[in-house]
Parts: C-alpha cells; sequence; structure tokens
C-alpha cells in the first residue's frame, strides 16, 4: 500500500507554512510530529503488538489443560514448540476447513445480496416522493439497532416456529383463505446457513444503501442532463452513465462490506452458536471455540493468523480503490 | 437537483431570441420533460415505500411486541393491535438493567473522549500542518481496521488476564478507543481540511500555539465535524460485543450481555427481550438519527461525503 499512496505525497506538499527555508529545521519537523505522536504510538501499541503475539503464539504447542511446560513472556505455559503444524491443522482437520468454507460462503453471499438490495434502494431513494428523508431514516435503522440485539429479535420475535412473525403470517394468511392452519416451519433448524444470512443481509443492506446513494448522489448533474436532452432511454443512463460512475463506490461498498462481514461473530454466537453440527461455525467463532471451549491456543492463533491474511487480499483492494477516491480529492 | 440548476442551460438560448427561438422552445418543452423525471412517479414511489416499510417492519415488531404483554405477544397468528402496556420496561430495571447501560455508558463515553483527544490533534498533523509522509500514515491508520479483532483476541486475554483487568470496564475503553481511532482520524481529517487557511495563519501571526489554535479556532469550526465523529465512535462502541463477552462478566458488562444473558430464563418471555432489546437500541438509533447525514462518511472511513 506504501507504492500505490507515496506518489500522491510528493503532489500534495503541504500548503500551509511549509517553505520557510529550503532545509527545514528539526525543531519544526518535530512540532509537527507532536500532535500526531501521541495517537500512533497508542495505535502501534494497542493493535500491532497483540498481532505479534498471535504471529508467536501459533507456533507453539499450547493447550492449557495439558501439564505447563515453559512460560511463554510470563502470560501463561505453552508445551512446547510446533512449528508451522498448528497452520497443518488449520487446513487438514475437518472443522477448521468448514470454518474456512462456511466464512467465504456467509461472507459472499450476505455481500452479494446485500449490495443488490442497497444499489435497488439507492436507485429507489435517489428520486424525490413524498417521505423520502423519512423512508431514508427508517432504511437506517436496521444498521444502527444492536447487532445483538437484531439477532436475537431474528431468531425469537421472527424465526421461532411456534409464535414468530414468520409463521404466524403464514399461519394468518393461511387462515384468511380458509384453512385450519398455516404451515409450520422451523426456519432455523431446517435451513440454518440460509436464516443467519437473511439476518445478517437485513443488518448490512442499509450500509450498503447509504454508500452507493452518497455515489448516487455525486454524479455531475450536467452529464446526466446531456443525455436526457440527446433522449437517452432511463436504462441506457443507468447503464452507460449511472453504473460506470457508481464503479468505484460499487467497489467500496463491497470490499469495506467484505472486511466487516467476514469478522461476524454476534449473529452466529446469538442465533445458532455454529449449529447444528458445525453447519454455521464461520472462522471468528471456530476461533473462539478453539480458544475457550477446546483450550487449543496455539490452534486457534494459526487460525486468527489465517483470517488475517485472507482479510489483507481483501483490503489490498479496498485500500487501493480508497486511495484512488482519496488521491483525486487531494489533488 | 433543484430546479435552479435544471433552468440554467436554458436561459442563455431563451435570450438570444429570433433565429434561436424554435430550438429555445424545443429545450423548453425538455426541460419540462427532465423535471418530472427527476420526480418519482406514483408507482416508484409506492415501491419505495414497499420496500422501506418490508426493512423496518422487524424494527416495528420489535417496538410493537415490546408494548404486549408476553400472552399477547407469543399469539399465533400475531395480534398487533393487543393492548398497550409499559410493565415490560419496569420489568427491565427490576432486573437491574442499570448497571449494565452505565457499563456501556462508560466505556462508549470515555472511549469517545479519548477518540477525541487522541484523534483531532493527529488529524490536525495530517492536513493542517501535514507531517512528511502524511499519507503513509493516514493508510497505516486504516490499515488498522481491517485487522480482524477475533485474531488479537487470544494475546488480549492473556495480558488483560496476567494484568488483572478481566471484568472491568478500563479494558474496554482501551479497546474501543483504538477500534475507533483510525475511523476518527479519516473522518476529521476530512472535515479539518475545509478550514479556510487564512484563518489559521492570522492565528499563527498573532502568535497563538498549538493548543490555542486547536481549541479556539479549529474546534469551533470543525464542531460539527467533531459532533458527528463523536457519534459515529460512540454508536460503534455501544454495539460491540466480541470483546465484551470475552472479557467482562459480572462487575464492567455491557448492555449486549445483559441481552443474551436474558434468554437463559424459563417460560415465556418474547415481549420483555423486544423491551430490552428495544431499550439497548435506543441510544445507538437516536445518535444515528442525529448523525445520519454524517453516517456515510463515517461508515466509508472518510472516502465518501
Amino acid at each position: 500500500m506504501t507504492a500505490t499512496t507515496s506518489e500522491a505525497t510528493d503532489a500534495t506538499e503541504p500548503s500551509y507554512g511549509a517553505r520557510n527555508s529550503p532545509k527545514r529545521d528539526r525543531s519544526e519537523v518535530w512540532r509537527r510530529r507532536g500532535p500526531l505522536l501521541p495517537a500512533l504510538i497508542f495505535t502501534i501499541i494497542v493493535t500491532q503488538l497483540p498481532f505479534l503475539i498471535t504471529l508467536a503464539i501459533s507456533l507453539l504447542d499450547w493447550n492449557i489443560q495439558r501439564p505447563p511446560e515453559k512460560s511463554f513472556l510470563g502470560l501463561g505455559n505453552y508445551q512446547a514448540f510446533a512449528g508451522f503444524s498448528n497452520f497443518a491443522t488449520v487446513f487438514t482437520d475437518d472443522r477448521l476447513r468448514t470454518a474456512v468454507l462456511n466464512t467465504v460462503i456467509l461472507t459472499a453471499s450476505v455481500v452479494v445480496v446485500s449490495a443488490l438490495l442497497g444499489l435497488a434502494m439507492a436507485v429507489l431513494l435517489d428520486r424525490k416522493f413524498p417521505g423520502r428523508g423519512l423512508a431514508r431514516t427508517l432504511l437506517i435503522a436496521p444498521f444502527l439497532v444492536m447487532p445483538v440485539a437484531g439477532a436475537l429479535l431474528w431468531k425469537h420475535a421472527l424465526y421461532n416456529p411456534d409464535y414468530g412473525l414468520f409463521n404466524g403470517t403464514l399461519n394468518w394468511i393461511w387462515q384468511l383463505f380458509g384453512a385450519e392452519e398455516g404451515p409450520i416451519v422451523d426456519w432455523i433448524s431446517s435451513m440454518p446457513m440460509p436464516a443467519v444470512i437473511a439476518a445478517l443481509v437485513w443488518q448490512w443492506t442499509p450500509f450498503m444503501m447509504l454508500i452507493l446513494l452518497a455515489g448516487l448522489q455525486s454524479q455531475p448533474s450536467d452529464v446526466l442532463e446531456a443525455a436526457k436532452i440527446d433522449r437517452a432511454s432511463p436504462v441506457q443512463i443507468f447503464r452507460h452513465i449511472t453504473l460506470p460512475h457508481l464503479r468505484r463506490y460499487i467497489e467500496l461498498a463491497t470490499l469495506l462490506g467484505s472486511v466487516y462481514i467476514v469478522q461476524t461473530f454476534d449473529a452466529i454466537f446469538t442465533i445458532t452458536q455454529g449449529g447444528p453440527g458445525s453447519a454455521t461455525t464461520n472462522l471468528p467463532y471456530e476461533i473462539y471455540l478453539t480458544m475457550f471451549r477446546k483450550f487449543e491456543y496455539g490452534e486457534a492463533a494459526a487460525a486468527g493468523v489465517v483470517v488475517v491474511l485472507g482479510t489483507i487480499i481483501v483490503a489490498t483492494f479496498a485500500l487501493r480503490t480508497i486511495s484512488s477516491l482519496f488521491n483525486e480529492e487531494n489533488a | 437537483m433543484s430546479a435552479d440548476t435544471a433552468a440554467q442551460p436554458t436561459t442563455p438560448d431563451t435570450e438570444e431570441a429570433g433565429a434561436m427561438a424554435p430550438n429555445a422552445a424545443v429545450r423548453r418543452r425538455r426541460k419540462k420533460g427532465m423535471e418530472s423525471e427527476d420526480k418519482a412517479g406514483p408507482l416508484w414511489a409506492i415501491g419505495a415505500w414497499i420496500l422501506t416499510l418490508a426493512f423496518f417492519a422487524p424494527v416495528a415488531w420489535m417496538v410493537i411486541t415490546s408494548l404486549h404483554i408476553e400472552a399477547d405477544a407469543a399469539s399465533n397468528p400475531p395480534s398487533v393491535f393487543a393492548p398497550i402496556t409499559f410493565e415490560n420496561y419496569g420489568d427491565l430495571f427490576d432486573r437491574n438493567v442499570l448497571p449494565y447501560l452505565l457499563n456501556s455508558l462508560i466505556a462508549s463515553g470515555v472511549s469517545t473522549l479519548l477518540v477525541l483527544v487522541l484523534a483531532v490533534p493527529a488529524a490536525y498533523a495530517l492536513s493542517i500542518r501535514p507531517v512528511e509522509k502524511w499519507t503513509d500514515v493516514m493508510f497505516f491508520f486504516l490499515s488498522t481496521k481491517f485487522l480482524p479483532p477475533i485474531a488479537a483476541l487470544l494475546p488480549i486475554y492473556l495480558i488483560v488476564q496476567n494484568t488483572g483487568m478481566l471484568d472491568n470496564i478500563f479494558t474496554l475503553v482501551i479497546l474501543y478507543t483504538s477500534m475507533n481511532l483510525p475511523i476518527a482520524v479519516w473522518m476529521m481529517r476530512s472535515f479539518l481540511i475545509e478550514v479556510p487557511v487564512a484563518i489559521l495563519e492570522s492565528a499563527s501571526l498573532d502568535g497563538a500555539g498549538l493548543l490555542r489554535t486547536l481549541i479556539s479556532v479549529v474546534a469551533p469550526i470543525a464542531a460539527p465535524g467533531i459532533a458527528a465523529t463523536s457519534l459515529i465512535c460512540f454508536i460503534f462502541s455501544w454495539n460491540e460485543f466480541m470483546f465484551a463477552v470475552n472479557l467482562t462478566s459480572v462487575d464492567a458488562a455491557t448492555s449486549p450481555i445483559f441481552l443474551v444473558g436474558f434468554i437463559s430464563s424459563q417460560g415465556l418471555f418474547l415481549a420483555k427481550l423486544c423491551a430490552a432489546a428495544t431499550l439497548v437500541s435506543l441510544p445507538v438509533l437516536i445518535a444515528g438519527f442525529a448523525a445520519q447525514d454524517k453516517l456515510v462518511r463515517g461508515l466509508s472511513l472518510g472516502a465518501v461525503k
């Protein structure tokens, strides 16, 4: 990421107070750095240090239920140096392989569906209609409701087979047509993964909608007007003007969304506890189980490193998109 | 897009009478068509509202259920218009929800303050008087936001355990500060570059130091930005669950922990659960609606305005 951004440093020379002398004196350099340092040092300590420790633990054979052998930095006692065997376990162990697969399925489905729904809503909200402001406010609500509260709401108030809103509504419609009773669907047991995905799509669609709506509203109006004067149909305008303009916003929304949705823990913990079996266990939840149920610290750390590496791949693309938006603005 | 901007391109034409007149007339007619296109037709409005209400329905259902007695809440088919009661909310306070709310308030409030104290000077050093290689620093902050917190949980748990900081609200304050600092730095920078340079130059000519400049010149101008940034940091820390559930138990447990602990109780609990979910979500809903114009800037880490 350094490579993509270093050019921008030259392009945007500090605009104010920069050219006192060709050779800036030391005290001025440090006077500039001063306000930055507390935040920078705090961030390095709190975010980078734990990852270095995770990296170290991933190379250890460490289960707190077995007899302790050697001390690790005074933080606990491990059994032995393990090399890369924890990583071998991560990629061969059935549970962890399932978790990797589930993470990919969960993240991809939620991102794609919520981005499409978000796009549809953004397009709808881009035009004036009565109560548009109120509609936008109401649409943001699912993203603001505490994720644990939202997950509990879906699990108990919507999915519950006996009194949940979904079966209740089916029952009501069936009775409306004279049937004795509607179908009783046990949503979470019969389709655990779609159930989790639906709840997460509900939570993340407003996020996508907000970013895409900002993209739609940043369209240069003269181009749109010119297209309308040239009698371009709304579909043509959307296909040839709006979509290309929106491309980077779609990238940004899906990449940022992926980075956040890979980390999903609340919904799994609350709705399915990773079950039935390990049908909905994603990597964060599996790491949690490995840590606090199996007490395999080395394996948990190795799985953590794998998540970080996977995230870095997605994040690199995200950073590239952000830096192109960023450089354009600072050009 | 307003009618003024739509009218602009046609004004020169209408002023030029004579030979240009037919052309101008055609344009004027098209302009009318354009305006009606910007406004949505009734079908469009109905479609938008149906989708909106469908999305909002679970939230509405949560609030409605929280106002019913348990028997009505668990009825099938659902009884939407059952009599309203507030007893579920009263019940929450009997179950001692207050300490949890207070812990959430301390964790979110103190961490937000700490974030501002660190982020505003940092954003100043990344925009108004930039350090060398400031873009690299910006992207370093951003990249920390992309690291999944679950991968840091084990070392953090071990450190916190060994320093006797388990179940201590201060632990959450530190973690939430680091979680929100990159967002705040990016957001605050996007607000600070909008501060006019001339004002800052005159402040520095008057001999104002960094602290004076920040407090009496930058802060008042950037106040709306600071407010939006605080609201967004508050939202994210209030809603945080993963660290809270693994690092606290009794004394420092926050509101999501109250919600999760709620389920173990036997018998009918749906109405009380909905009341609890509504109550703990309320501060964030209010904060979010207050900050909704700036929300997208926070969510996109300042990349989108």
